[in-house]
């Protein structure tokens, strides 16, 4: 392949921070939106986007060089499809009761922004081991973004923090948190954040 | 000298005379400021915040600090933020804050007060741009967040507090009465203001002297308040007449934050369009879906929902009504 590509350990840094899939490349916003309201159900969406993304990423990239142009984003569709369906049963058959409060959010998986992204962007042209970096670099800043704002929203809206109580019991719960217009709120306020921490250290690196 | 200029810091440099240039109107009224319309609205605020505190005593006051207060620290901790000087000066957050107590119940606790009036000016005005800028009314922003977040303590049941220290707080609100009950109450307590409510709706009396001077000194469009008593009345007055016993259409017009609304909250100038037309089409539709979230909704009440989705739909209704102008096509 070309020599300017990035290397595997440049794909997996990136895309923790410096191309976070949720604070800079503002992608996958459903479930980041959506299962958002707990730190569990946070942590269980990363961990299926993981493994989706990790194999779907490894498997295209196998295939590279049989992708026709024209079909590729249906080849990536099926691809992500079948892991998705294999996270989704796996979820239903170990974790029941997370499996139903994610709901249609794992399934949902196939038609991530993310996945099809990196498998497009990185999976299609670079090889096996650059493309699971990739993806595993991807899924964590994944990880991270989702992990944010479930905490503000969780302790805010319930006053724990995964399940355990961190504020007193006097704390009043929040209720807007945990409900669709908290994850609004919530992403916009760290988005803003983000962006202001960024244009900050652009100042004093221009500077 | 270019009119662009002025704002450069090589026009402040340069030397000879120097040129003022200002963007049109030229003829504007200096009494016509930001401050003294905000002025008036305190002024106006006065009669219902004074029935407000003889009838709820303490509990008015210590809102009203907690919201006022608040309103003003989160103004400062914004603009600093912004890295600008607070623009205190134009009474703006004290407004917000004033408007915002007396949209609370008495028995509401300081955190709902004073989350209420961080979010009325952080997410309600300041993220937007600050004053001018923001697209829904900031103390109805908050008022939501806090009714939202603290149900049990905003929701209807929560205006009314069996071991309240003063008797109209152990009463349920005559919207919820009715709504739970069926009971109607006396026109003349929905009048004068004897009966439970959050602190600044409960007399009518009160809210239509300050409502008629705001309308007279032009602070408020007049459009807004009367298209909006007027949509409410004639559902009212439909509603009445499909059989809903005993509440009829001076109570819907008197009881509840309906003329408080109407006056103080709809009337923002900020978030509710600019044109003759618009202003009365906001009324209209504000004053209709208090109407529906009264009868069909679970919500006793509904001014402030109907006010934040009339609200959404400003920027629309300015295009909608576009005034021609004068020798134009």
């Amino acid at each position: 392949m070309s020599q300017n590509q990035p290397t595997a350990l440049e794909r997996f840094v990136q895309g923790i921070l410096p191309e976070n899939p949720v604070y800079r490349q503002l992608l996958g916003m459903c479930p980041t939106l959506a299962v958002t309201n707990n730190l569990l159900s946070a942590v269980t969406m990363t961990a299926a986007v993981m493994f989706v993304l990790v194999c779907a990423n490894l498997i295209v990239s196998l295939i590279r060089d049989l992708l026709k142009p024209h079909l590729r984003i249906v080849i990536f569709t099926l691809t992500i499809a079948t892991f998705v369906t294999v996270a989704d049963r796996l979820l239903a058959a170990f974790v029941y009761p997370m499996s139903k409060t994610l709901g249609p959010y794992i399934p949902l998986i196939i038609v991530n922004c993310i996945i099809i992204c990196r498998c497009e962007v990185c999976a299609s042209k670079q090889g096996p081991l650059v493309a699971v970096a990739d993806g595993l670099g991807q899924s964590l800043g994944f990880g991270l973004g989702l992990a944010s704002i479930a905490a503000v929203r969780e302790i805010l809206g319930t006053g724990m923090w995964f399940g355990l109580r961190i504020l007193p019991e006097a704390w009043p719960d929040w209720v807007i948190m945990v409900l669709p217009p908290g994850a609004f709120l919530t992403f916009g306020l760290l988005l803003g954040l983000v962006n202001w921490f960024n244009a900050r250290r652009g100042v004093k690196e221009g500077a | 000298m270019k009119p662009s200029s002025q704002l450069s810091p090589e026009a402040v440099a340069a030397p000879g005379p120097a040129i003022e240039v200002a963007p049109s109107p030229h003829l504007a009224d200096a009494g016509q400021s930001t401050r003294r319309m905000m002025i008036d609205v305190l002024i106006a605020l006065a009669p219902v915040t004074a029935v407000a505190i003889v009838v709820f005593r303490w509990y008015a006051v210590q809102q009203l600090a907690i919201c006022i207060g608040t309103c003003m620290a989160a103004e400062v901790f914004f603009a600093f933020l912004r890295g600008r000087r607070a623009p205190l000066g134009d009474a703006s957050a004290a407004v917000t804050g004033a408007i915002l107590a007396l949209s609370l119940p008495a028995t509401a606790p300081w955190y709902t007060a004073f989350i209420g009036s961080l979010v009325a000016i952080g997410v309600g005005k300041a993220i937007f741009g600050g004053l001018g800028m923001n697209l829904f009314n900031p103390a109805m922003v908050g008022r939501a967040f806090v009714m939202i977040s603290f149900a049990g303590a905003l929701g209807a049941a929560g205006y009314q507090d069996p071991a309240g220290r003063i008797d109209v707080m152990t009463q349920a609100t005559p919207l919820t009465a009715f709504k739970q009950s069926g009971i109607a109450a006396d026109l003349a307590d929905l009048f004068w203001g004897t009966t439970n409510g959050s602190l600044g709706e409960i007399s009518a009396a009160a809210c239509l002297v300050g409502g008629l001077y705001l309308c007279l000194r032009r602070t408020a469009s007049w459009q807004i308040p009367f298209s909006m008593l007027a949509a409410a009345g004639l559902l009212a007055w439909l509603d009445a007449g499909l059989g809903a016993g005993g509440w009829g259409v001076w109570h819907h017009l008197c009881g509840g934050a309906m003329l408080f609304g109407a006056f103080f909250i709809a009337t923002d100038p900020v978030s509710s369009p600019l044109t003759p037309w618009g202003k009365i089409v906001f009324g209209a539709g504000t004053g209709a879906l208090v109407m529906l979230i009264r009868i069909f909704s679970g919500y006793p009440e509904g001014v402030m929902f109907a006010v934040l989705l009339m609200n959404a739909l400003t920027p629309l209704i300015n295009r909608w009504t576009i005034p021609r102008p004068f020798g134009g096509q």
